[in-house]
């Protein structure tokens, strides 16, 4: 009789695996229709072509560790991880691009270091962090919204052309017919404009950031959702977002001619998607509630930190890596009282 | 006599390899190992001044006092790899651009350091010879597999620009793998080193277990055999 190996949390039916991932899986499906809609196909074929090579990768790995493959292939974690990814990078992507993603993820990030509940690093942003230091050329070829490319459009809005573009390997003239920066960029490279002469004079701000504005709805609607069903607490995303809220705000506040104001930093890029999908990951974050909030301020302050003054436009990739790293620390400090224990057994000495 | 030998060639080579168990020398390591190329000149200069410091700690183990001996062999390594540094200024000149600073940084590898103190401050003139000589193929093995896994994936090439050690007629050996490549900076830049040099590390352990477990076969077989016959079930 073999018996399979679950790690902690121990709890009832309530909350299992399989049930949390299809309801986070669920949670993907605005931004996925977001991203659809203000940027065309390219993200739904992503997402199919790292589900694909998520589940074989995950299939592979179960395969060589003697692991039962459909018990956890059945739990999801994988296609979470693929959806994550497919999201994260632009839509129109070399496909080779999403696919070295999934195996970074699945493969290095995830079962090299024991498989779901043992991976000290969230696996997506792993993947993200290492396509966006391999490839800077492809990671940073984000096609501008519809709004913004006017004929080319019907490009980008045909599936099948939308195919082409992401598996065939010269494109590169084709594409930079509808690339544009995205607003973090802009704002990055913006040669000695003020923040007002930006949002004045480039499109990408001006017309076009009410795209990026309904993707982090969109992520806020099914982080919302999330919550909503007690997939995972409040603690983390609140106290990401309003860390890095307080941050921009304050620095807008001194210069606005100079930091860009707290909505976009709140509004565009990872943000949203960060604080309520990848921040909230119970296996790579902080354990304990206070924990959770130490963990979501860390992460807000750092992409403040990076995306202000580092040399990336977007930094929650990082962000959440380095806090990652220090989310044992955190729990070793805040570890709760447990019952019957006058005090916590916490910090230097603990346990004793 | 001859089994120590065969002992310290194969510590050198696998048991004690200076790069995967005793994990010494990581900064050249990760450093210089982009390419294969670099990664044999690196390999080579270390172990020309491996086997060098070994043989005169060796020669002189009984004249340094106990108390001194590590300044003593600092001076002794350091002597060495000025003549190397020299030697690979007159006549690989492009090479030793390339590895730079870390051919002056070989006298702080740990690996030749502390084979100085551990093994050839101990041991008679020719065992100490072997042993650097061992150790420095060792890791020099270790640098090119390094070197090769990241050079292909990195560049998309295996041994380009190995005319700068092995002269013109090596400028052909450059093998392309991939025509067209886009490159993998990942590879290339230290974080891939750390990862390759897991993997490897990885790989030795597997064949470790593997090599541990067939000899369990055998001898439980042996025991089977030579045992009663009463079986023991659990």
């Amino acid at each position: 009789m073999s018996l399979i190996h679950l790690s902690s949390p121990h709890v009832s039916k309530a909350n299992a695996t399989d049930r949390v991932m299809r309801l986070v899986l669920i949670a993907t499906l605005p931004a996925l229709i977001a991203l659809t809609i203000f940027f065309g196909w390219g993200s739904l074929i992503q997402v199919l072509l790292a589900c694909t090579s998520a589940l074989a990768f995950e299939a592979a790995c179960l395969w060589m560790r003697k692991r039962p493959m459909l018990f956890f292939l059945r739990d999801g974690s994988a296609l979470v991880t693929a959806v994550l990814i497919a999201l994260a990078i632009p839509p129109f992507a070399p496909w080779w691009v999403v696919v070295i993603g999934t195996f970074t993820a699945i493969v290095i990030a995830k079962h090299l270091y024991g498989g779901l509940g043992n991976n000290p690093f969230n696996p997506a942003m792993v993947a993200y962090a290492l396509l966006l230091i391999s490839f800077p050329a492809e990671m940073t070829q984000w096609n501008a919204p519809f709004v913004l490319i006017g004929d080319n459009w019907s490009v980008l809005a045909s599936f099948t052309d939308s195919l082409v573009i992401i598996f065939s390997s010269i494109n590169h003239g084709m594409i930079d017919a509808y690339t544009g920066a995205t607003p973090l960029e802009v704002l990055k490279h913006r040669g000695g404009m003020t923040t007002e002469e930006v949002w004045r004079n480039n499109p990408v701000l001006s017309q076009g950031v009410f795209a990026w504005y309904g993707i982090s709805a969109a992520w806020l609607m099914g982080g919302i959702f999330l919550i909503y069903r007690k997939v995972f607490t409040w603690h983390a995303p609140f106290a990401m977002i309003t860390t890095l809220f307080l941050l921009s705000s304050l620095f807008y506040a001194g210069d606005p001619s100079n930091f860009a104001d707290p909505f976009l930093h709140i509004g565009v890029g990872a943000t949203m998607m960060c604080a309520f999908f990848i921040a909230t990951d119970p296996v790579s974050g902080a354990t304990s509630n206070k924990g959770k909030v130490i963990f979501g301020i860390g992460v807000g302050a750092l992409i403040y930190i990076i995306r202000t003054w580092g040399s990336y436009p977007d930094a929650a990739a990082f962000a959440i890596l380095l806090m990652n790293l220090s989310a044992p620390f955190i729990d070793h400090y805040t570890q709760p009282r447990s019952y019957g224990h006058a005090r916590a057994n916490r910090g230097i000495g603990g346990g004793k | 006599m001859n089994t120590e030998y065969r002992k310290i060639s194969l510590d050198g080579l696998w048991h004690n390899n200076p790069a995967l168990v005793q994990l010494l020398g990581l900064c050249p390591l990760l450093a210089v190992t982009g390419s294969v190329v670099n990664a044999i000149g690196l390999g080579i200069a270390t172990t020309v001044v491996l086997i060098g410091s070994n043989l005169t700690v060796s020669l002189f183990r009984r004249q340094v006092p106990e108390a001194v001996r590590l300044p003593i062999f600092v001076m002794i390594i350091a002597a060495f790899v000025t003549a190397i540094e020299l030697l690979m200024q007159a006549y690989t000149y492009e090479l030793f651009l390339i590895l730079g600073i870390f051919i002056p940084l070989i006298v702080t590898n740990c690996a030749i350091m502390g084979r100085a103190d551990a093994f050839a401050s101990r041991n008679p003139v020719p065992a100490a010879v072997l042993d650097g000589l061992m150790m420095g193929i060792g890791f020099t093995l270790v640098l090119i597999i390094l070197g090769a896994m990241r050079e292909v994936l990195g560049a998309g090439t295996l041994f380009s620009n190995m005319h700068l050690i092995f002269g013109e007629a090596a400028r052909a050996w450059k093998i392309t793998l991939v025509e067209d490549y886009r490159g993998f900076l990942f590879a290339a830049l230290p974080p891939g080193a750390f990862v390759g040099m897991g993997l490897l590390i990885a790989a030795k352990n597997l064949i470790d277990a593997k090599i541990k477990h067939r000899k369990e076969l055998i001898k439980d077989s042996q025991a089977v055999t030579t045992a009663s016959k009463r079986v023991r079930i659990t």
